[in-house]
């Protein structure tokens, strides 16, 4: 067996009994990309000549999402507008990870172009593919992340997840993907999309790397105001041992007309096993469901305008070559050019609930919205211990498939949108795979900061099941 | 809600954003979908529940009037597509 | 047509903090470009605010003075336009719900006071300087963050006078508070105005004009006398005002239109998602109203009643906190209050502005103050103009009066015995003007006097001089 097919905590024991050194990690993970990387894409500014060995003798490297600031180091959300982007400063996640030895891979992950998309395919740099079918997409936005850890081209990965970025990819590559509850982990130094939804967290090979990671890189940051001061257990105690009694509720809302009928399949039998290990499974409503997709473009679009305002080509990035005759023109233009076709999109909707004469139909009518799918899941929670649905509605979908239709994109979201406007933490594990050979996730969700409820449950069902063994042959 | 072409030109000069009359009339017909679809929030009962801003229950979050140190003009200045001696420069500003 | 007058202004304060609103960066004044600065007020992408505490608890100390009442919860919104000098394009300020909404400040105009109401306080950040050039313009973000506060006023200001006077009361009272340097001319304090004019009698406002580009009180004075005037001239000329901003020109004298047609400003404010909001509690609010010291308007009366002062005098010592504490702590020790706030105002503001320092700076403890004082007025062992000399010198060397008099050899000779000598000799060298005193000239008496003066070397006592050459000179 190579090195860079083994987990994070594998490679730890071996270190650690001093069988191998980091160095060799770094060498075996680098010989792999060399191999693996032209068919999956998932590291954009790799480029033939450059070596991926950076931080050699560090710990165990981390991939990183391109939204995540590295100092000195280029990060630019996969955005011509922010092309060259060296950030002077380390994310908060960062300097956790520097701190507790782990090594910070150099080449940042491919992404949808400022984490607006599902598919990766909105990159500036085109998409990666799934390592599991690479007609197919890996999902997005943290594609790049997912796809990485899947072929093994990572050892772990950080991506974020502001609608479900982190757990539709990791769904749809057949890994472990983790969404902290809002306030768990620290967003300063995560260049953001929607300031009120995102946050980073894992993405690993299996639920034991994901605790690990998430004991890294949790806990209170007084650089973020929205960062909660409450303590951070260790979560790799959490990882089993049963889920005797455990209550799962399982919402009738999610098991409707576009759910593709080979997943549902695939989580009853996820559902099924649960049950076999000691689970109690009802049925539940959330009765607010059909209106997260809405909401969640509204208040995504108008935070993610307002965000995406400062890129006007002043201070960093792209500057449009055109001479500009004042200033406004320069904005126009450097933003004109600078934005892919889904950044405009959500830039305009964005403005535009926003905007006067609109703001109370859209915005303050989605954020009162946003109040009752919130207390569904607290009315919910009051009585269940998780909630377990599909990550997504399909598997993977064919690259250029939905890329016509903005709206049916939006749509691959809509099981995982309600959690992040619910500020809740939810992890997708791998539970099956399609006829054609795709990677099928299974999403559970707890109440804030219960993440050790969802490392129980995913521990538990995972070591029952092999799906995390199986690895796609690329 | 209908939006017309107009209000996506109005909307794209608030937003900074140089669109082309191509991209102008792609965006104005795929905006409209996802307004249409939006729309369906109207159904929604909302009278008397209070809008979430803040997802969190926290609030008074504060911090020391200490001085931490900065960056200097060196690394702020190091990303400007231009800069001049110190300062970031831009093209004139119409007063 | 009579016409009233109607202002509103808009106060802009930098708050004296020694960190930027949303990081720590220093809010000194006055470094190389771009130094003060950090991924956060610079507005880098990924970065973060967190607000500064100091900020918060100056803006709810400002919003107490101003009788205000502070709002139980409070947040940040942000305000979206595009401009080189703001980082992120939008600017984190307060929109719906402001931290103190309505309170009043009284100003004292010609013996009446008047209240002018405020209709809110709110927090926000400034933005960074630009320097314009002919094709380019450059950016110094050093001053960008700093925390300000913005002070309303309703419309209740009738003239250009009585904008000056809410002026100077609005900055007595934020000095007293120590929250800002209220520098116009270091732009730690700005103004802009809001006026229209409308028939006596009639209820609905007419339509306002902005004035913005004052730097001064004088100029905001002046500013909006001016567009009194312009908008005046414009009615009676059948015009209509055209609701416009327009700009002070100092050089000319007058507010002159800007150039390019105004947008109508969509700011499209919402809640600003990186900063929960504020509750701020009644202990918190009567722990800081507790450490408000006595302002101005109040010390103002006070001192008139308790040290018999003139409204006018009072005003003088009041005007900032510093000279009021000195001024007090003479003028309770002094017996003649009237006498110590005189030489407070008149000799030692002297001396005071001839160094470009307060008086509350000057060096000389109240002991001996008040012993000078004692020495010139009751004593009369110098004269008054002896007595200022003095001063000067009890400035320059910190030596006591008694001391300097003695030394200089200054003291006033007043007895009788030592002046009889130089009387007469005065009298006989200057027969013609006895004789011109005799014939009833009261001119030729003072001639006397300066020439004993003269005699003395200025040492004699003119009073008693003139006493005394009345009383030889009536005899024969």
């Amino acid at each position: 067996m190579e090195l860079y097919q083994l987990t994070a905590h594998q490679l730890f024991d071996k270190i650690k009994s001093k069988e191998i050194t980091p160095e060799q990690v770094y060498s075996s993970l680098s010989k792999r990309i060399k191999e693996a990387e032209p068919k999956v894409k998932a590291y954009p500014r790799l480029d033939g000549g450059s070596s991926p060995e950076e931080g050699k003798g560090a710990g165990i490297p981390v991939s990183i999402k391109d939204n995540i600031c590295t100092k000195g180091n280029n990060t630019e959300c996969c955005s011509r507008i922010l092309k060259g982007f060296k950030p002077p400063y380390d994310a908060t996640v960062i300097t956790r990870l520097k701190e507790s030895g782990m090594g910070v891979f150099k080449y940042k992950t491919n992404m949808d172009e400022f984490a607006f998309g599902s598919s990766t395919e909105n990159s500036c740099f085109g998409p990666t593919r799934n390592p599991w079918n690479t007609e197919c997409v890996p999902g997005g936005s943290s594609g790049g992340s997912a796809a990485a850890v899947s072929a093994d081209e990572a050892i772990l990965a950080l991506g974020s997840d502001t609608g479900g970025s982190i757990r539709q990819p990791a769904s749809f590559c057949g890994v472990v993907g983790l969404k902290p509850t809002y306030g768990r982990v620290s967003r300063y130094g995560l260049i953001a999309f929607a300031s009120s939804l995102d946050q980073i967290g894992p993405i690993t090979k299996d639920v034991r790397d994901c605790a690990l990671l998430m004991n890294i890189i949790s806990g209170y940051d007084a650089n973020d105001s929205t960062s909660v001061d409450t303590p951070v257990p260790d979560y790799t105690k959490s990882l089993g041992p049963d889920i005797k009694g455990l209550r799962i509720g399982i919402p009738r809302e999610y098991f409707i007309e576009g759910l593709d009928k080979e997943v549902e399949g695939i989580i009853r039998g996820a559902i099924n096993k649960l049950k076999a290990l000691g689970a109690v499974e009802k049925e539940v409503s959330l009765p607010h469901t059909e209106y997260a997709v809405p909401v969640y473009y509204i208040i995504a679009t108008a935070e993610a305008s307002s965000n995406l305002a400062r890129f006007d080509g002043v201070q960093y990035g792209f500057r449009a070559e055109k001479k500009a005759r004042n200033i406004i023109e320069m904005y126009k233009s450097t933003r004109g050019e600078g934005f892919g076709p889904e950044a405009k999109r959500r830039n305009l909707l964005g403005t535009f609930v926003l905007s006067h004469g609109y703001y109370d139909a859209y915005y303050l009518r989605a954020l009162k919205v946003r109040t009752l799918i919130k207390s569904d899941f607290e009315k919910v929670f009051s009585e269940f211990d998780c909630i377990v649905t599909p990550t997504s509605p399909t598997p993977a979908f064919r690259i250029g498939e939905r890329m016509e239709d903005p709206l049916k994109m939006y749509l691959s979201d809509i099981y995982t949108i309600s959690v992040n406007l619910a500020g809740l933490p939810a992890i997708s594990i791998p539970c099956g795979f399609s006829k054609s050979g795709l990677p099928i996730g299974l999403q559970i969700m707890a109440k804030p900061f219960a993440e050790e409820t969802l490392f129980k449950v995913a521990y538990v069902y995972e070591q029952a099941t092999d799906w995390h063994k199986i690895k796609p042959k690329i | 809600m209908p939006i017309d072409k107009g209000t996506v030109e109005y909307v794209a000069h608030l937003s900074r954003i140089e669109l082309k009359d191509e991209e102008l009339q792609k965006l104005s017909r795929q905006l409209q979908d996802i307004l249409d679809f939006i729309d369906k929030l109207e159904k929604a009962q909302i009278q008397d529940v209070p809008p979430t801003s803040h997802i969190l229950p926290i609030g008074n979050v504060l911090r020391e009037d200490k001085v931490k140190k900065s960056l200097g003009s060196v690394e702020s200045l190091a990303n400007a597509p231009l800069s001049e001696g110190n300062f970031y420069a831009v093209p004139k500003i119409i007063e | 047509m009579e016409y009233e007058t109607v202002i509103g202004l808009e106060v802009h304060l930098q708050l004296n903090t020694r960190t930027k609103a949303f990081c720590g960066c220093s809010t000194e004044f006055g470094n190389e470009p771009n130094t003060q600065v950090c991924p956060v007020c610079l507005g880098f992408p990924g970065s973060l605010p967190v607000y500064n505490k100091q900020a918060l608890d100056y803006a709810i100390k400002v919003a107490l003075a101003l009788n205000c009442r502070v709002q139980e919860f409070t947040k940040f919104d942000r305000k979206h336009y595009y401009y080189p000098d703001l980082p992120k394009n939008y600017q984190i300020s307060q929109y719906d719900l402001p931290l103190a909404r309505k309170g009043f400040l009284d100003i004292y105009l010609e013996g009446n006071n008047k209240r002018i109401g405020i209709t809110r306080v709110h927090m926000e950040e400034d933005a960074g300087k630009l320097i314009h050039r002919q094709e380019t313009s450059l950016v110094d973000l050093n001053r960008a963050g700093v925390p300000l506060l913005e002070i309303v006023s309703e419309p209740d200001i009738n003239s250009p006078q009585e904008a000056y006077e809410y002026l100077t009361s609005l900055k007595s009272i934020l000095e007293y508070l120590d929250v800002s340097d209220c520098d116009m001319e270091k732009g730690s304090l700005r103004c802009d105005a809001n006026i229209s004019i409308r028939e006596k009698g009639v209820v609905t406002l007419g339509t306002k004009t902005e004035l913005k580009n004052m730097n001064s009180f004088k100029a905001v004075k002046d500013a909006l006398a001016f567009e009194v005037e312009r908008q005046r001239k414009e009615l009676a000329a059948g015009n209509k005002i055209s609701q416009e901003t327009r700009l002070w020109d100092p050089k000319e004298q007058k507010t002159i239109t800007m150039r390019t047609k105004e947008e109508a400003k969509d700011y499209r404010y919402f809640p600003e998602p990186d900063l929960p909001p504020f509750i701020i509690k009644d202990e918190r609010v009567n722990e800081i109203l507790r450490g408000i010291p006595e302002l101005p308007k109040t010390k103002t009366l006070r001192f008139m009643k308790e040290y018999g002062l003139s409204e006018y005098d009072a005003k003088i010592l009041v005007a900032t906190k510093n000279n009021a504490d000195y001024s007090e702590e003479r003028l309770r020790q002094g017996k003649n209050k009237k006498s110590v706030a005189n030489w407070l105002i008149g000799p030692l503001s002297g001396i005071a502005s001839s160094n470009n320092i307060e008086i509350s700076e000057i060096k000389i403890s109240t002991g001996d103050f008040l012993e000078l004082i004692e020495l010139v007025e009751s004593k009369q062992l110098i004269s008054n103009l002896r007595g200022k000399e003095v001063l000067a010198e009890m400035f320059a060397t910190g030596k006591p009066p008694a001391l300097i008099i003695q030394e200089k050899n200054l003291a006033q000779i007043s007895d009788e015995g030592v002046l009889e000598k130089e009387i007469e000799e005065v009298i006989e060298e200057n027969a013609k003007s006895v004789e011109d005193f005799k014939a009833g000239k009261a001119n030729a008496l003072m001639f006397l006097v300066g020439q004993v003066m003269k005699k003395s070397k200025g040492k004699a006592n003119p009073k008693v001089v003139q006493e005394m050459l009345k009383g030889r000179l009536s005899h024969a």
